[in-house]
């Protein structure tokens, strides 16, 4: 029995979830410092952001009300009455000294997300219950140099870039997920496939985990079975793909119960996710509890969102993903497990993107979880990461459907794409790759696999049409795949009398 | 009784990054003792009736609109720190965290 199933007999796992979803607004949180990915270091920052004596924050009005949203589309009550609240700390990503945040007044407190999960008894639902939704801003992002690693020990000294200070960022906070059991891991997974594709269809974050503007840090603890109380939870950061949420939690449930297999303690801790090894690493484990002195915010005046306001954008809110994936499925003629599958990809968007371009949903289909799946999990990023668009499938698809590429050398297309060759048409321009169907192009391959083929060749010409296959794969072979196999089909007929 | 003792004074003072001398935890100790007695005469005071107040305007819903401005010249903001490099601020390595 694996070391998994022996935890989970044992055991059962209670987790939760923290993610922090970076807001897609143009200028950051208190100032009117751009929030643009990429830019050049320290280039967007300002006295506000800098923490630099004198200046004044003033909240941004998308970021309140992207909260609210986020909030109404999980369920959530918004509070009447809310404050901004200084969370103390010395760090030097924080330039400020303190993060403004809040603390014991969120916006949105007390909502749910339903999941989907394959169990062994069929796909059952799953309640997550939300905790609080809460705005904050983000931190500046430090570079270690020195030392080998690249990690802070053994660095010398560390390079900060305070673009991302300031950015709004929202904290989304699970309460205690138990009875899970053995699906704890794909449970948190579900979660967080679900939430990113609820914020990104609020279009209020890029919800990019690689990019960290959605990031996670997964709770987890076991109590043994028939136990009571819970156990001490350990909380693992570091989690920045759909795939690291299961693993994390799986090693996490098997570390857990060996030592405790071993009659030790479960530490209360921090630890961190490796990617390699897909285990989690102890990091600092505090000897003093953290005491961040929170307090009201006195710079920032408090939200008080009317209820028309609310009504007005709980009114507003998009069609929920789960609906719109059930409704999706039956105008595109997807089963259950074909739509829960382009979800889990990220791809509904893409699909429905390509399909609006004329493309029919089973080719979108086909091209997207089929096709570039395999290509976005070689690359270990999100299909939506790829650099093709659903244009590019549309124009490749109606090409196909043409006559003018086969399956073969639509692949090639595709990987010429995403090499960064240009578009679908520049890329059969420059490889040559569009399909052979004149005859004269085709008669001599033809005439060679006659002659290599004597026995099917003669059959045919008895009228045993259907060993032609066998003619037309040699032909197929010997031109690359970039024959027409219809037109070669007809061909070999008609060489051979038929 | 004593409200604040050397132990207390002397945990404020790590969260604060102050470095205190020995002989000064003892000091503040006793300054922020009678600080404390100071402020508590304010407790005294009947508050059944009064909301906890954070802000003194009374204002609510001050927001602005989410447009970008210029932000501050790099040179500028590098200037004014005690060390960079690469475009960063340079600063300490720091040990027990990550």
């Amino acid at each position: 029995m694996s070391t998994y199933d022996e935890a989970i007999k044992k055991y059962d796992p209670v987790l939760g979830l923290e993610t922090h979803v970076e807001l897609s607004t143009n200028s950051k949180m208190f100032c009117g410092c751009s929030t643009e990915f990429g830019a050049e270091p320290n280039t967007q920052t300002c006295p506000t952001c800098l923490g630099l004596p004198g200046s004044l924050p003033v909240a941004n009005a998308i970021g309140i009300e992207s909260t609210i949203r986020i909030g109404l589309a999980l369920n959530c009550s918004i509070a009447a009455y809310s404050r901004f609240a200084r969370k103390n700390y010395f760090y030097p990503d924080m330039p400020k000294d303190f993060q403004t945040s809040q603390y014991d007044e969120p916006l949105c407190s007390n909502g749910y997300l339903d999941v989907l999960v394959d169990t062994d008894d069929g796909t059952k639902p799953f309640r997550v219950e939300i905790e609080r939704v809460h705005l904050e801003e983000d931190t500046g992002k430090l570079t270690h140099a020195g030392g080998a690693t690249g990690r802070i020990h053994g660095a010398d000294y560390s390079l900060v870039d305070y673009n991302r200070a300031g950015i709004p960022l929202v904290e989304i906070v699970t309460k205690p997920v138990p009875d899970t059991g053995e699906y704890a891991p794909l449970v948190a997974k579900a979660y967080v496939t679900e939430l990113r594709d609820l914020l990104r269809g609020l279009n209020v974050s890029d919800v990019r985990m690689e990019e960290g503007s959605l990031r996670c840090d997964v709770n987890l603890s076991l109590t043994p079975k028939g136990s009571k109380t819970w156990g001490t939870r350990t909380e693992t950061k570091n989690v920045n793909s759909l795939r690291s949420v299961e693993r994390a939690i799986k090693s996490e449930i098997e570390r857990q119960s060996l030592e405790l297999d071993k009659g030790n303690k479960i530490k209360q801790e921090t630890r961190h996710f490796q990617e390699d090894t897909g285990t989690t690493r102890s990091g600092r484990s505090k000897e003093v509890a953290e005491e961040y002195r929170y307090f009201p915010e006195p710079d920032l005046v408090p939200i008080a969102p009317d209820k028309a306001w609310i009504e007005k954008l709980k009114k507003d809110l998009p069609e929920q993903p789960s609906i719109r994936r059930t409704r999706l499925a039956k105008e595109w003629n997807f089963t259950d497990l074909e739509m829960r599958d382009v979800a889990t990809l990220g791809g509904v968007d893409l699909i429905a993107d390509t399909i609006a371009q004329g493309t029919s949903p089973a080719s979108a289909r086909k091209w997207w979880a089929g096709e570039l799946s395999g290509h976005a999990s070689k690359a270990g990023v999100e299909l939506i990461d790829l650099k093709i668009t659903p244009t590019d499938i549309a124009r490749i698809d109606s090409l196909v459907n043409e006559g003018k590429l086969t399956d073969k050398l639509a692949r090639q297309v595709i990987e010429a794409v995403l090499n960064g060759e240009g578009n679908p048409d520049e890329v059969i321009k420059k490889r040559n790759l569009s399909v052979v169907s004149d005859d004269s192009a085709l008669i001599p391959a033809i005439e060679a696999a006659i002659a290599a083929n004597p026995d099917a060749a003669a059959k045919i010409r008895e009228g045993k049409v259907q060993v032609v296959g066998v003619i037309v794969g040699a032909v197929m072979k010997t031109t690359g795949g970039s024959a027409d196999a219809a037109k070669v089909r007809e061909l070999v007929l008609k060489t051979l009398g038929q | 009784m004593s409200r604040i003792n050397r132990e207390e004074v002397a945990n404020l003072a790590r969260l604060a990054r102050l470095d205190l001398a020995e002989s000064e935890l003892d000091e503040y100790a006793q300054q922020l003792e009678i600080i404390l007695e100071s402020v508590a005469k304010v407790g005294e005071v009947s508050t059944k009736d009064v909301k906890p107040m954070s802000h003194a305007t009374g204002l609510v819903n001050i927001f602005r609109e989410d447009v970008t401005k210029e932000s501050l010249k790099r040179e500028e903001i590098l200037r004014s720190a005690p060390a960079s490099e690469d475009d960063r601020f340079r600063v300490p390595r720091i040990l027990d965290e990550e």
